[in-house]
């Protein structure tokens, strides 16, 4: 029978010699062990299809999918500009086909991408350690909490005004560990402390800056309040904002965290995206997962290695400070390549490009009656009071632009570099025609 | 090598972005720190990065046995596929990612056919995150029932560490039980340690010695009666698929490591998915969401008694876009056939290398085998350590080291499916001439590698004064 790609290399005739030196007859008695009666005796599965005929059902599966010329929508996922020279490097299918580096001598390609990943994790958040990187932003998020929590503070507290998926996260994580967690009210689009009190169990505050609302955070404040009541601050940052914001160690920060999919990364449905974690000195060895550090060999020469091990599961099994093993290299070294190819210059003027392009949207929505619900500062996202959300945003998909998210007040718009002043003006005027 | 912060010049770059067009805009407490980026040309950032990948060793680049990690061929169609789909915003209307919604909908329907499990998440993002995922499961199920004394998860100390790490996670405490003599689990020792505190048990079948344990319908049962509920580690399902499946060995949840058994591509450490699935009476807990579908198409709905999230949006998509395609590829025929050859090679590799080197286990084996250097060490100081840094020079990638904890200098060698029995020869005569140097000339391998771009590496060092980033100094 001919079977397609098994991608078995051995021909029929080599199997059976593999077979006849094993002294069997069959491969099925290789799996003498499995009782009879569990044998499967058929699949029911499609039969297997040739690499074209799969082609044209995943691309016609694909076809389904309608993909926006403009999008307007962010909340936890960014169309920005990938410069052509990243993918090109990412490809490279030395990186792409190899497991966790745990032969650091023929892994230093791997090993030296994550230092220097790190490094520029250091840089844009001024903190002192970064990790090799976790799933996401939200169980970024999820395992800062956790790296806060000991036998008295065990409650953690959480700003309504973060992502509510970073949220749900947050509390799934919790429901695990018995960490308790409390939501700090949100006020004008801001986290509003004042409505807490942070009492003996407090183990940790967590804002996002800029918040899922787009709007800047008095960050300073809120990491002054958590200090004074003896638990830790984690800020989750856009990675982006982080060029043109203050830093999250210039805030005050014990940990920093954040979903870094907007350095160099499809929006891909929501996945591979890449969570990073940074700590200052004084908390970098309850980061969980890999980290990679500098070192030498026999001859002196400088070479990389994972290092830290004792917190991990391989080591310290029931007592390691998370399980993951497997977290999101390639997107880190997407994320590095990103981040050297913008060089700080131009991550400078990404960041410059989505806040002007969004005050400049902004400006002309309130023009056309849809002001904008909160006060204050904000970044490349804002929430605007709307009328019918549902007219607003099927016009604008009958125009092919993918409007913004509706949320509790109105509609949440994001505008990224990708975005021309024409495409702005244009959403306008269809919002227009339809308020 | 140099690092990429030591290269290029201030004021090199590359010219991505047009002008402002719209009025610039600046925050009233702004970024004052240096943001101390590398600053290089494109053509330095692509050396670089080239230069990079040379150092790295890839499925592409040679044999690649890594023990329980299933090192499989990445097959180059699935790239394409997943990249269809590379621009598609997680929160589109759900009438446009139809496509998407198919894909994750025809994914379950497929991996619970192959592992005999009714509903399926594709959240978790890696096999420990499945891990946490599942465990969780068991333990909202054990809560809605108001069983709140079941605590406790037993795992074999032949586990993985991330077993015992996510039962912790989870809140559960470990119960280790010792595996028999034959690396199995040891029946009696684990009737001793169910009882009304049990949660779970947590297993690989075939186990991480690679030896299918054949009294798993009795060890399924134990935990059953005991009212506890079964996990599946499917980080060795690729010995079984099509062959047998979990879900009619008793289990009750199961997490798949797509980027083992399913070939997607390890990325260097990721990103892989670790797809959960379970039983029907677990589906109502599942993290949300999951599609559903009805006359109308495709829905993402969340389940009623879900745990909720344990990660943004749908998991890793891409990943699983790949491991539908290999699916599709494979069908009826060719995941049991994948499994046949991946057992058969491994058994044709052990058999050979038992000319010389020790096995932990009496074969025959499944999907890989663990080899016991201890005898090897005894007379000629060469480790299983030695063994691996000598393959380095051959350009192999070693086998799993130091792994499972119960076998002494353990080797674990897993060639899969898409290794030719030439390759295998050939890797076999390299591993049998390492055994002879180890009694010829000891210190040849002590010394090795000699031939990778740096020798061993100190990791003492590395540990006892950590240097995590690059300081300019």
């Amino acid at each position: 029978m001919f079977l397609m790609g098994t991608y078995v290399p051995n021909t029929a005739a080599q199997q059976r010699a593999m077979l006849a030196a094993l002294g069997v007859d069959r491969a099925e008695e290789l799996f003498a062990a499995v009782p009879r009666e569990m044998l499967v005796d058929r699949l029911n599965l499609p039969e297997g299809l040739s690499e074209l005929s799969v082609r044209q059902k995943v691309s016609a599966m694909a076809g389904k999918n309608r993909v926006y010329p403009t999008v307007l929508r962010g909340a936890g996922s960014y169309r920005h500009f990938i410069p052509a020279v990243v993918k090109s490097v990412t490809g490279r299918e030395e990186l792409v086909t190899a497991y966790t580096p745990y032969q650091a001598e023929i892994s230093q390609g791997i090993l030296q991408s994550i230092f220097e990943y790190q490094t520029m994790i250091c840089a844009l958040t001024g903190m002192d350690v970064s990790n090799a990187s976790v799933y996401d932003g939200g169980t970024a998020a999820a395992e800062a909490l956790a790296m806060c929590r000991d036998r008295k503070r065990n409650r953690a507290y959480v700003s309504a005004c973060a992502d509510p998926q970073v949220i749900e996260t947050m509390r799934t994580y919790c429901f695990g560990s018995g960490m308790a967690l409390e939501l700090i009210p949100e006020r004008d689009g801001r986290t509003d402390l004042s409505a807490v009190s942070l009492g003996a169990d407090a183990a940790c505050v967590y804002i996002a800056q800029p918040n899922y609302y787009g709007n800047i955070e008095d960050a300073r404040a809120t990491g002054e309040a958590a200090h004074a009541a003896g638990a830790r601050f984690i800020m989750g940052c856009n990675p982006i904002a982080l060029a043109v914001m203050e830093t999250p160690a210039a805030c005050g920060a014990d940990i920093a965290v954040g979903e870094a999919q907007p350095l160099g990364l499809d929006v891909a449905f929501g996945g591979p995206y890449l969570g990073y974690m940074a700590a200052t000195k004084a908390m970098f060895r309850k980061l969980p997962g890999r980290i990679v550090g500098q070192t030498h060999d026999a001859e002196g020469n400088t070479g990389y290695v994972l290092t830290l091990t004792a917190r991990e599961q391989h080591i310290r099994r029931e007592k390691a400070s998370s399980n993951i093993c497997s977290n999101q290299a390639l997107c880190a070294f997407t994320a590095g390549g990103y981040m050297t190819a913008m060089g700080a210059d131009g991550l400078r003027q990404a960041a410059t490009l989505c806040m002007s392009k969004a005050h400049y949207f902004a400006g002309e929505l309130e023009k056309t009656g849809l002001p904008r619900v909160h006060t204050g500062e904000y970044f490349h996202e804002f929430v605007t009071k709307c009328g019918d959300p549902v007219k607003i945003l099927r016009a604008l998909d009958e125009n092919g632009i993918l409007g913004g998210l509706p949320v509790k007040d109105g509609i949440l718009w994001c505008v990224t570099e990708l975005v021309t002043r024409e495409e702005l003006d244009r959403a306008v005027s269809i919002i227009k025609e339809v308020c | 090598m140099k690092l990429i912060f030591e290269k290029g010049a201030p004021g090199q770059h590359l010219s991505l972005m047009p002008p402002c067009d719209v009025p610039e805009v600046t925050l009233s407490r702004p970024r004052t720190e240096p943001l101390n980026l590398p600053h290089v040309s494109e053509t330095e950032l692509t050396r670089h990065y080239t230069a990079l990948a040379k150092r790295v060793h890839g499925v592409n680049d040679g044999f690649y046995p890594l023990g329980s990690c299933t090192m499989k061929y990445n097959p180059k169609i699935n790239e394409d596929m997943a990249a269809l789909f590379s621009q598609i915003h997680p929160l589109q209307p759900e009438e446009t990612v139809q496509g998407c919604l198919e894909v994750l909908h025809e994914s379950e329907k497929l991996l619970g056919e192959i592992t005999g499990m009714d509903a399926m998440t594709f959240q978790p993002a890696a096999g420990a995150h499945g891990e946490f995922t599942g465990l969780l499961l068991i333990k909202a199920y054990h809560a809605r029932r108001n069983d709140a004394a079941r605590t406790k998860i037993i795992v074999p100390d032949s586990a993985h560490g991330t077993n015992p790490a996510s039962a912790v996670m989870a809140g559960f405490t470990v119960v280790n039980i010792p595996s028999g003599e034959d690396g199995c689990v040891d029946v009696e020792a684990l009737r001793g340690a169910v009882g009304p505190d049990t949660a779970g048990l947590m297993l690989t079948n075939p186990n991480t010695v690679g030896i299918f344990d054949r009294n798993i319908l009795e060890i399924t049962r134990i935990v059953h009666d005991a009212g506890g509920l079964c996990y599946y580690d499917g980080a060795n399902l690729n010995a079984v698929m099509g062959v047998v499946r979990p879900g009619d060995m008793g289990f009750d949840v199961i997490h798949l490591n797509l980027h083992k058994t399913f070939s997607t591509p390890h990325g260097g450490g990721g990103p892989g998915s670790g797809a959960v699935g379970c039983k029907e009476f677990l589906r109502c807990f599942l993290p949300g969401p999951v599609v559903t579908r009805d006359e109308a198409g495709y829905h993402l709905t969340v389940p009623e008694h879900s745990i909720g999230r344990v990660k943004d949006f749908y998991g890793n998509f891409s990943v699983v876009v790949k491991a539908l395609t290999y699916i599709l590829t494979l069908g009826r025929e060719g995941i049991p056939e994948a499994a046949r050859n991946a057992v058969l090679n491994a058994n044709y590799m052990m058999k050979r290398l038992s000319e010389k080197y020790a096995m932990a286990y009496a074969g025959p084996c499944m999907h890989e085998f663990v080899m016991t250097l201890q005898d090897l060490k005894d007379a000629t100081g060469c480790s299983a350590m030695d063994i691996a840094k000598g393959l380095l020079d051959h350009g192999i990638h070693p086998p799993t080291m130091y792994f499972p904890l119960i076998v002494h200098e353990a080797l674990m060698v897993e060639p899969t499916e898409t290794e030719s029995q030439e390759t295998m020869d050939e890797v076999c005569r390299v591993f049998l001439d390492l055994w002879d140097l180890a009694h010829q000339n000891p210190q040849a391998l002590h010394d090795a590698p000699t031939r990778t771009p740096v020798r061993r590496l100190d990791e003492v060092g590395a540990a006892r004064n950590p240097v995590l980033r690059y300081t300019g100094e």
